[in-house]
């Protein structure tokens, strides 16, 4: 019987893994098969050893194909070119202290694809190493969540170059999203939320992209660090809730662009801890504590046409001063009038409170939040303007919300 | 309590005859309306609330009690030539003041949302603890305007105080927090702060209020110590009974004072 399988397959190049049938286990067939060869798994449940494909495949798993770690190992290692991996279950890979053990790994190759499938309790999900032109799209990561270091993060990237991450949903892992030393990432539509750390998290991981992704209501929100060149376009940060949470930030960053993100319902929207050449365009603020925190080593920033709504604080910035710009954004808190009606308003505007710079000095006076003290500190700034701490200045304040500001 | 009744009624009537009652409870309403309408009725409508609660209910018990307790003056020295105990006449007199004008402001409070339909709606957790906040100050207010208008038998003099103490609890007070807080402000004070707060009626209401917002998630390292301590069930009781507290004493003191007087 295996030798009929094995005939069809040579005729066709198609394999068929199932649970009744000739090749009953992945590794089986992945070791029958010819460079090329497509395996197609068939409904059931399969425990076996760690599978290696070590020659270009396309491996497809009918809906319910599942590939168990039994709480004890790692499920599939590509260390080939060209394989493509769609469809499959993976479910418990179990916990390992000892080594980052991944539902699928890939080691070392090019032009891998892994699609459509789904991973459930396993430690690391995907795991990409020094892979090249890799695609992964469409799958759903759904973690147990615990402490920190019992999970292992959704999609982890290392040393890896032109990867897309495109439309997947990653929850309950220890950072949704992350990329180490991995140079022009493409990462857009997914949807990143309840990780216990972050929703994404990055390092020395120059020139990437990243577009309309979500993090939501993740441990800290998303870190960016070590980086030169991120631009990030229509995500959407929010409901990063926390003593030390944010939703985005920005850490050791050199040239990063925002264009139309929502930051929303965080306790900081954008925390900046040395960005440099700092642009933000038409971005929404809006619910959150902070909207901007922006720390003396951020330097030579540029805001223009955002939006600050409802925040309780706008902006705040510790130490003298920032060399970053405000110019042209709209700002809820603007009382100032348009005598030639412009749309720019004729008074500039300092974002800054006094009663956020007295936080920025003393952050137990937080207690006094919506007190009618600080109310009168506020009504006190308006009469007497020379109050108002000077280190952040919109010259042009705009006098409506720019329209078509995020989404 | 058959006499603590008989002597609610008189006061009652005197609270409806002076139209204060239905006055505040219309403009309370009114200002519910009007941010319902423009605020969409959602979670910031609740926030913009708690600053017209913290503000305006303690003013509204202090002038009301004390005025309450000026104008039921003769009533009250008919009633003392009466035999009934002077303690009973005192309970009579406190609640036929602070029961109405409770009633009043939580009716006036709350009814917009009732009309608009928003009573059982995701906010009505936060609108119970409105209720309950505006109710708590209400009946604090009175019992400390019920001191200082017995202390002081100067009407004019007597609203002075009242005004005073209201000053104090909404504005100076917090002042004076904010000064600690600059003080000692590279240290996690959080907790002292608390303790400091908790002398202040007004500073109680807001904390308990601001934890059944969201607000306080949103804020940081402070928000998290707050949400720690006072969000969990033990917090909540300590801030009641601090409010407990607040009300018990000054009522204490009104009815010693109350005891004693020579009218």
């Amino acid at each position: 019987m295996i030798i009929g399988a094995l005939v069809f397959a040579i005729q066709t190049g198609l394999l068929i893994v199932s649970p009744q049938g000739p090749i009953r286990t992945v590794s089986a067939a992945v070791a029958a098969a010819r460079p090329g060869d497509t395996i197609r798994v068939r409904t059931g449940t399969y425990r076996e050893p760690t599978i290696t494909i070590d020659r270009p495949l396309t491996i497809i798993g009918d809906s319910g194909a599942v590939l168990d770690g039994q709480g004890r190992h790692a499920i599939l290692i590509v260390h080939a070119d060209h394989v493509t991996v769609r469809g499959l279950d993976f479910i418990d890979t179990g916990m390992a202290y000892t080594e980052d053990r991944a539902a699928l790994r890939v080691a070392d190759a090019r032009d891998c694809r892994v699609e459509h499938n789904r991973f459930e309790r396993t430690f690391f999900a995907i795991y990409l190493a020094a892979a090249t032109d890799c695609v992964i799209a469409d799958n759903v990561i759904t973690g147990r969540p615990g402490r920190e270091a019992a999970t292992g993060n959704g999609i982890h990237m290392w040393s890896s170059r032109n990867i897309l991450v495109a439309g997947n949903r990653i929850s309950g892992h220890r950072d949704g999203i992350y990329l180490e030393f991995t140079r022009h990432a493409d990462v857009r539509g997914n949807v990143s939320e309840g990780n216990v750390r972050y929703g994404m998290h990055f390092m020395y991981s120059d020139s990437s992209n990243y577009a309309g992704n979500t993090f939501r209501a993740n441990g800290s929100g998303v870190a960016v660090m070590y980086t030169r060149v991120v631009r990030m376009t229509g995500n959407v940060f929010t409901s990063n809730h926390g003593a030390v949470s944010y939703g985005l930030l920005f850490k050791e960053i050199q040239d990063p662009y925002l264009d139309g993100n929502l930051f929303s319902g965080n306790t900081v929207g954008l925390l900046a801890d040395g960005a440099d050449r700092l642009i933000a365009v038409h971005n929404r603020f809006e619910d959150n504590g902070w909207a901007l925190r922006l720390f003396g080593s951020t330097v030579d920033g540029r805001f223009e046409a955002n939006t600050f709504r409802r925040n309780s604080f706008d902006v705040a910035v510790n130490g003298n001063g920032t060399s970053t710009v405000f110019n042209g954004n709209w700002w809820d808190g603007y009382h100032g009038w348009d005598l030639n009606h412009d749309g720019i308003g004729d008074v500039p505007y300092r974002p800054m409170r006094l009663f956020a710079m007295l936080i920025e000095q003393a952050p137990p006076a937080l207690l006094l939040q919506r007190s009618l003290f600080v109310k009168v500190l506020d009504a006190a700034e308006r009469v007497l303007p020379v109050l108002t701490p000077t280190l952040v200045i919109d010259e042009h304040p705009l006098m409506r919300a720019p329209v078509g500001a995020a989404r | 309590m058959t006499e603590v009744l008989c002597l609610l009624r008189p006061a009652w009537r005197e609270a409806l005859r002076g139209r204060w009652l239905i006055g505040l409870a219309i403009a309370l309403a009114g200002a519910g309306e009007m941010l319902i309408r423009f605020g969409g009725g959602g979670a910031t409508t609740i926030v913009s609330l708690l600053d017209v609660v913290l503000i305006v209910t303690p003013l509204a018990a202090l002038v009301v009690g004390t005025m309450q307790v000026h104008n039921a003056r003769e009533i009250t020295e008919l009633f003392l030539a009466q035999p009934i105990a002077r303690r009973r006449l005192f309970i009579g007199l406190y609640l036929g003041t602070a029961l109405p004008l409770a009633a009043a402001l939580t009716i006036g409070l709350l009814a917009p949302f009732a009309w608009h339909g928003l009573l059982f709606s995701p906010l009505a957790a936060s609108l119970l603890r409105l209720g309950a906040a505006t109710a708590a100050l209400t009946m604090i207010g009175s019992a400390v305007a019920f001191v200082v208008a017995l202390k002081a038998d100067d009407r004019v003099r007597a609203l002075g105080f009242a005004l005073g103490g209201w000053l104090i609890g909404a504005v100076l007070w917090d002042g004076v927090i904010l000064l600690l807080a600059l003080l000692f402000g590279d240290r996690p004070v959080e907790i002292p702060l608390l303790v400091a707060l908790a002398f202040n009626p007004i500073d109680l209401a807001r904390v308990l209020l601001l934890l059944g917002t969201d607000a306080a998630a949103l804020f940081g390292y402070t928000g998290a110590v707050v949400q720690h301590t006072m969000g969990t069930a033990a917090g909540h009781a300590l801030l009641i009974t601090a409010l407990a507290l607040w009300l018990a004493l000054p009522l204490w003191f009104a009815a010693r004072t109350f005891d004693h007087k020579d009218f």
